[in-house]
């Protein structure tokens, strides 16, 4: 690592490795996130997201590997750290037998914030979390999408130079979350750098770098543009034919064909490279007599990409947890 | 660092302003002992319910009779006419005491024979039947001797010589032998002890719990200013429950309060310090409030039985004894009822406050190093 880089990433880890007994949670981590972007850590629940983050604030030590987080090192510096950064969990952590701004008030002295800048701050971030006139409500009285933003407040109310969202979404409705988004948005405007884990593959389309992590391993690591552009080898092709269930068995031994999921009543090729033409797929088809009602290129979604980093054996397992975490959120 | 501690305190004090149920019943905890104690408890057992089974029915008998009944410790409730009924009364419950005089009392003594008095003491409790037999015991020396006297006075026509043998018992610190007045400021002691581990334990692990301590963990507040922080409202709570028991007991139950009470305040902060310690001991162990409570009892049971609260230390076993002496609670009831009933001070009592002031540093050190582990 040379000294260079430690003025342009706000967070730089190598080999950053967290072992509980037998299991590795983390293995091997290496992460750059260069300081003022939104940086999008991606991954299904267990991918070792969390940990990762807990490492980097100093609530965990790690098991082996280095890290910096605004240029300190995480192993002899925690504390320099913890005063720059902030950091909001998916457990909110509020005091729920607080007020809104007893809430903010202890937060605030928390991280030393001067009295006389105390008040504006406090204020400043009641009118960012909409909370105006509810100061006086318990936090154990706000429904999700205000305990969210009062959190949100708490965790940037000493105005951090890097703030860590662990699953910040996770749990709130989508309207809250698309404003909890745009709020996000106007923070990374001050300069603020935003490194925000999250398993909604969805909101990688708010980040402008991306990491996906796998079963405590990085499967790939870029700007959001480069990682669309140079994921896939292959492409998507939509189909809808008839009878389903041949179709799929077929496709599925096809020469060329990495995956194939079904999605309703349409079926998602994903290809290993570009020789595989829609066209190709439709004239395969029709030999074998299925009926075929549309054939299609189809833009890869982020869970495409993610799941083309992840090595053929685990593809069908990822795309039914991604699934099954879809289906429990609504 | 000024602003994070007193911002951690204040938090802690608004929190239990919002608690005020928990704080009430802490500090309503020792009055209510003191009324249960005071009011409803009596271990010295007077006026039992007694049946007697007279043969005799002569002047003699019935004098012996008074001498019970003067005694004040047994009530003659049931006169009845056979040892079967006797036998139901005492069965049932309804006697205590069973008191049987043969046919022969009168005569016997008139004979200068010993007259037999059978007395049954209902023993399942061994308190009712401790206090039945040894004021019987009592009674019938007392009743021999002036029996004995009065029958060399009428033989010989002399005075008899005064009793050679003149003990005088001289009850110190408790001169009415009130047993309240011994257990109350052990009681009161053991109370303390059990608020301050408890209140402190759950605080802590409820910030475990709710996830609020991972937001202080990456705060830069320090584990010592945490843990001062947690103290500090926990000492103020402590003192004010016992500042209360301590004026309800003196206003409503008469406790004496012999010594210096400023040495009881000054000794009671390293008693508090050690609980507390351990209160945060067990909150790092405990992941969930229902763990913390019943770790916390594990330590209750011996402290309360082996304390020297309920029963005296001296009667023990050497093993026993040797674990009364590494429980602080040992160590403070002394100090408390040296202080309010014996009124001795420092010069007695120095060796306590050793013993409790390492025990608080050995306990708080070893919270604050045990807390230090991150997450996970």
């Amino acid at each position: 690592m040379a000294e260079l880089d430690l003025n342009d990433y706000a967070v730089i880890t190598k080999g950053l490795t967290k072992r509980f007994g037998e299991i590795v949670a983390v293995d091997h981590v290496d992460l750059r996130i260069k300081r003022g972007e939104i940086y999008g850590f991606l991954g299904p629940n267990g991918a070792g997201k969390s940990t990762t983050i807990r490492m980097l604030c100093g609530l965990m030590d790690a098991t082996e590997g280095s890290g910096y987080v605004l240029g300190h090192d995480i192993a002899a510096e925690p504390e320099r750290i913890k005063e720059k950064i902030g950091y909001m969990s998916q457990r909110f952590s509020l005091y729920e037998d607080l007020t809104v701004r007893e809430n903010l008030d202890f937060y605030a002295s928390l991280y030393s914030v001067p009295n006389g800048i105390k008040r504006v701050r406090i204020e400043q971030m009641v009118q960012m979390a909409d909370l105006t006139g509810r100061e006086g409500t318990l936090a154990a009285h706000l429904s999700g999408g205000w305990k969210q933003r009062l959190a949100l407040g708490c965790s940037i109310i000493h105005k951090p130079e890097l703030l860590f969202l662990d699953e910040p979404t996770a749990g709130v409705d989508p309207v809250s979350r698309r404003n909890f988004w745009d709020l996000i948005y106007r923070l990374s405007e001050e300069g603020i750098t935003i490194v925000a884990t999250t398993h909604y593959m969805d909101e990688a389309e708010h980040c402008d770098s991306l990491g996906f992590i796998y079963q405590g391993r990085m499967t790939a690591q870029g700007s959001r543009e480069e990682i669309k552009a140079n994921a896939l080898k292959g492409q998507v092709i939509e189909i809808e034919c008839h009878p389903m269930r041949e179709a799929t068995i077929f496709l599925e031994t096809l020469p060329g064909v990495a995956e194939v999921v079904r999605f309703g009543n349409t079926i998602h090729v994903v290809t290993e490279d570009r020789s595989l033409s829609p066209a190709d797929v439709e004239a395969r088809l029709t030999v074998e007599n299925l009926k075929v009602s549309r054939v299609e290129a189809a833009i890869p979604s982020i869970e495409d990409i993610f799941i083309a980093f992840v090595g053929l054996a685990d593809r069908r397992s990822l795309r039914a947890q991604l699934k099954r975490m879809r289906e429990r959120e609504l | 660092m000024r602003s994070r501690l007193l911002g951690m305190i204040r938090k802690e004090f608004i929190q239990m302003w919002r608690d005020r149920l928990t704080v009430g019943m802490m500090l309503s905890m020792p009055m209510m002992i003191l009324v249960i104690i005071g009011w409803a408890i009596n271990t010295d057992v007077k006026h039992m319910a007694t049946a007697v089974l007279d043969q005799s029915r002569t002047p003699e008998s019935r004098d012996l009779l008074t001498a019970f009944t003067n005694s004040q410790y047994f009530n003659l409730d049931y006169h009845v006419d056979s040892y079967e009924e006797i036998t139901r009364l005492v069965d049932s419950g309804s006697a205590k005491v069973g008191i049987v005089l043969p046919p022969d009392y009168a005569r016997a003594l008139k004979q200068q024979r010993v007259a037999q008095i059978q007395v049954i003491v209902d023993a399942s409790d061994p308190m009712v039947a401790t206090s039945a037999i040894n004021a019987a015991n009592a009674i019938g020396q007392v009743g021999s001797l002036k029996i004995a006297s009065e029958m060399l006075q009428r033989s010989t026509g002399r005075v008899p010589p005064p009793t050679p043998l003149d003990v005088r018992v001289r009850a110190w610190y408790n001169p009415d032998l009130v047993s309240s007045i011994f257990i109350i400021p052990g009681l009161l002691s053991f109370i303390l002890m059990q608020t301050t581990i408890t209140i402190i334990a759950m605080v802590v692990v409820r910030e475990r719990e709710r996830g609020t301590l991972e937001a202080l963990i990456v705060s830069p507040l320090r584990r010592w200013e945490l843990m001062i922080a947690k103290i500090v409202p926990n000492v103020v709570i402590a003192y004010a429950q016992m500042t209360l028991a301590l004026v309800f007991g003196v206003w409503a139950f008469g406790i004496p309060v012999r010594g210096s009470l400023i040495l009881l305040y000054f000794l009671s902060l390293f008693f508090i310090m050690g609980t507390l310690g351990l209160g945060i001991l067990l909150s790092t162990i405990a992941r969930t409030q229902q763990q913390a409570m019943q770790l916390a009892y594990f330590i209750f049971v011996p402290s309360v039985y082996l304390s020297g609260v309920l029963f005296p230390i001296e009667g023990m076993p050497p093993l026993a004894r040797t674990v009364a002496y590494v429980i602080p609670l040992t160590y403070y009831v002394e100090i408390i009822r040296g202080i309010m009933l014996k009124g001795i001070g420092i010069s007695y009592l120095w060796k306590h406050l050793l013993v409790l002031a390492t025990i608080g540093v050995v306990l708080i050190t070893a919270s604050i190093l045990r807390f230090h582990k991150k997450l996970g």
